[in-house]
């Protein structure tokens, strides 16, 4: 088994290498609109990574990751104004004179910057900490999760100085000096996305090849019984739930600048459950199911709002049941269950069943 | 701000309590029964606050204005059937699917309810309606010089108190209600006792969603309607499950009491965003000591 482990594992780095390679290479072959939205689509692949590592790994369904996404959003938006303009203009509108105290150190990028990450890794430590503590889990801290982000929301609205209010942080012109009206800063920010979704799968894939990743399975799939075997299930939920937000952070981060505003409706209650669902579409449990259900999804999206706009949350709700009745497994399940099937085929055709009965053996061959 | 303006917010609290407790019941009920969390019942209230729109624009049309306050009397149990049918109706089709898959439950029905609103949307409009309230429910009784108790909230309580004695009778008092809670206690062993648990799964479906209508009519009164009232409602009705614990009718009342009272009482000392957060923020504290919720069914399982 080791050895087999050893070899899908370099299997895996291969495509690994192949897919970003492709990534990187889709400035050549997309137009500098398409590009953009891919670029925005990769940005929601770091999150449903998160969310994946969570709920995937950890069997926790957290409906409340635009919280942090906004948090990171924000983070980034108010450096980005800031850089622009001494006062933003909302605060302007909302009679603020000065610029208020927290929001003068978003002047530097080295605390900016770092922010987008600590910041909702706080805060997840804050919410997860005392929930996780209490033992409320399930879809208790589901339905919790999804209040935190209606509460966000409001806050967020009724803070107008601070925030923006409704219409957020808008008109977002440059950064570090490179105009985002530019499509060559749009090519280098598609570029840094790319880099950082690998490096977020590096860490996910990292992560859940560790003790810490069967810890996360075994919370997810007995939790009690882990807990009599003397760990605590607690200290690593909060782990994963603080990294999960951490890479939604990152996210919304990277999120910015390209679509050039962030407000209070990215990080509802809506988009909060969007996010889990393209987990869901690309199959639990995966990474690279994360990642090809975030990109398959929001392309979904924006097909139909360029198309049918009217349709599109028909689709969308015919998604959330038909792949929760029908493909459980999500796509990279279906793709599984195929490619075993083939496999098979194949091996009998071959002659060669007997000598290969374990499916596992079959699926890292056929890897 | 003088005593009779909180006495006014906590009245005004008693309505909003009043709809979370209808909504409330029906979530508690079916995810105690079958460990299913619908989030599809935001738009069954939709839903049964558009037939009381459609029933008085109907009256309106054969009978003139006048009409409304009948038409508002007999949308309350049209508004029931309806939605117990459409619970009804969505049970069969995609909840039994779901049975103790929480998770999935969410998903899948919360794909209902965007599908429901865009249809609400489609049929009715982007746009709020107004439902005109019977003339029988205008005006109010003045209590004091500044605190007036209008007719529709205190209908609101009389209709709200009707259907949890409702419940309560059924649950207690009928072979219906000592099946359904003792499924509730004990699927498996109700089953092996001769307890048809499928059927008694779908009949409380219906009533849950059945209840749904109602507060649907409750809200009605309180303003206009249109394609996303369920959204406006469901997470605080979600809370107060969370809040109450389930299975326990006494756990609901006290949860929607606290939800509906202090929202508005926190809105009016801070700001209504603040407001939220204290709310928030006091559920979390209050979850540390009882996780389980203010009453819980004791059992000996460990979750």
């Amino acid at each position: 088994m080791n050895t087999k482990a050893g070899t899908s594992a370099i299997f895996k780095f291969k495509w690994f290498a192949l897919v970003m390679l492709l990534l990187a290479l889709a400035p050549f072959f997309l137009s500098d609109f398409r590009l953009n939205l891919f670029g925005k689509f990769l940005t929601f692949a770091i999150i449903a990574l998160g969310i994946d590592l969570i709920w995937g790994y950890a069997g926790i369904l957290s409906l409340g990751h635009g919280v942090y996404f906004g948090l990171g959003g924000y983070c980034m938006g108010a450096y980005l104004k800031l850089q622009a303009e001494e006062l933003p203009d909302f605060m302007g509108w909302s009679g603020l004179t000065e610029l208020p105290r927290f929001w003068k150190p978003f002047h530097h990028s080295w605390f900016a910057l770092p922010m987008t990450i600590i910041l909702p890794v706080l805060f997840a430590l804050l919410i997860g900490f005392p929930t996780f503590r209490a033992r409320i889990k399930g879809v208790y801290f589901s339905i919790l999760t999804q209040a935190l982000a209606l509460v966000f929301v409001t806050l967020f609205i009724g803070q107008q100085p601070y925030t923006g209010g409704t219409n957020g942080i808008t008109n977002l012109q440059s950064i570090f000096g490179f105009s985002l009206a530019e499509p060559a800063t749009m090519r280098g920010l598609y570029e840094v996305t790319v880099l950082m979704l690998g490096m977020a799968y590096l860490l996910c894939h990292w992560l859940t090849h560790t003790q810490v990743g069967k810890v996360l399975v075994a919370i997810r799939d007995g939790e009690n019984r882990l807990r009599f075997l003397g760990y605590n299930p607690t200290l690593f939920k909060v782990l994963v739930f603080a990294i999960s937000a951490g890479l939604a952070g990152l996210a919304g981060a990277l999120f910015v600048p390209q679509v050039g505003i962030i407000s209070p409706s990215m990080m509802g209650i809506l988009p909060s459950v969007e996010m889990a669902i393209w987990v869901a579409v690309g199959g639990r449990g995966t990474l690279g199911g994360a990642v090809i259900g975030a990109v398959f999804v929001n392309a979904a999206k924006s097909y139909f709002s360029e198309n049918f706009p009217e349709l599109w949350l028909y689709f969308l709700g015919a998604l959330f049941i038909g792949f929760v009745l029908f493909f459980p497994g999500g796509i990279m399940g279906f793709l599984q269950k195929r490619r075993l099937r083939w496999g098979n085929v194949l091996l009998r055709w071959r002659g060669k069943m007997l000598s290969r009965p374990s499916s596992n053996g079959l699926a890292s061959k056929h890897h | 701000m003088g005593i009779e303006t909180l006495l006014s917010q906590i009245f005004n609290g008693l309505s909003l309590s009043s709809v979370l407790l209808l909504v409330g019941l029906g979530l508690s009920i079916t995810f105690g029964i079958m460990g299913v969390i619908n989030f599809a019942h935001g738009e069954f209230l939709m839903v049964g606050a558009y037939v009381v729109y459609v029933l008085q624009t109907l009256f309106n049309k054969f009978y003139g204005p006048g009409a409304s306050g009948v038409s508002f009397l007999i949308s309350i149990p049209l508004s029931f059937f309806v939605t117990a049918l459409l619970g009804f109706l969505l049970e069969k089709v995609l909840i039994r699917f779901l049975y103790g898959r929480p998770y999935e439950s969410i998903l899948a029905t919360w794909g209902c309810s965007l599908v429901l609103q865009q249809m609400a949307r489609n049929i009715f409009g982007a746009n709020n309606v107004d439902v005109a309230s019977p003339g029988w429910l205008r005006g109010g009784i003045q209590m004091m010089p500044d605190l007036e108790l209008p007719y529709n909230r205190l209908f609101i309580l009389a209709l709200t108190t009707l259907c949890v004695m409702g419940i309560f009778l059924y649950l207690y008092r009928t072979a219906q209600g000592r099946r359904m809670r003792a499924v509730m206690q004990n699927r498996d062993m109700s089953s092996c006792l001769g307890i048809r648990t499928r059927k008694v799964d779908t009949y409380t479906f219906a009533l849950g969603s059945g209840l749904a209508g109602v507060a649907g009519c409750a809200v009605s009164l309180l303003g206009s309607i249109g394609p996303s009232t369920g959204q406006n409602y469901i997470i605080d009705a979600f809370m107060v499950v969370v809040l109450g614990g389930t299975g326990r009718l006494a756990g609901t009342i006290a949860g929607a009491l606290v939800m509906g009272v202090l929202n508005p009482v926190f809105e009016l000392i801070s700001t209504s965003s603040m407001g939220k957060v204290i709310l928030f923020i006091l559920v979390i504290l209050f979850l540390q000591g009882k996780p389980q919720g203010l009453f819980s069914l004791k059992t000996r399982a460990l979750d």
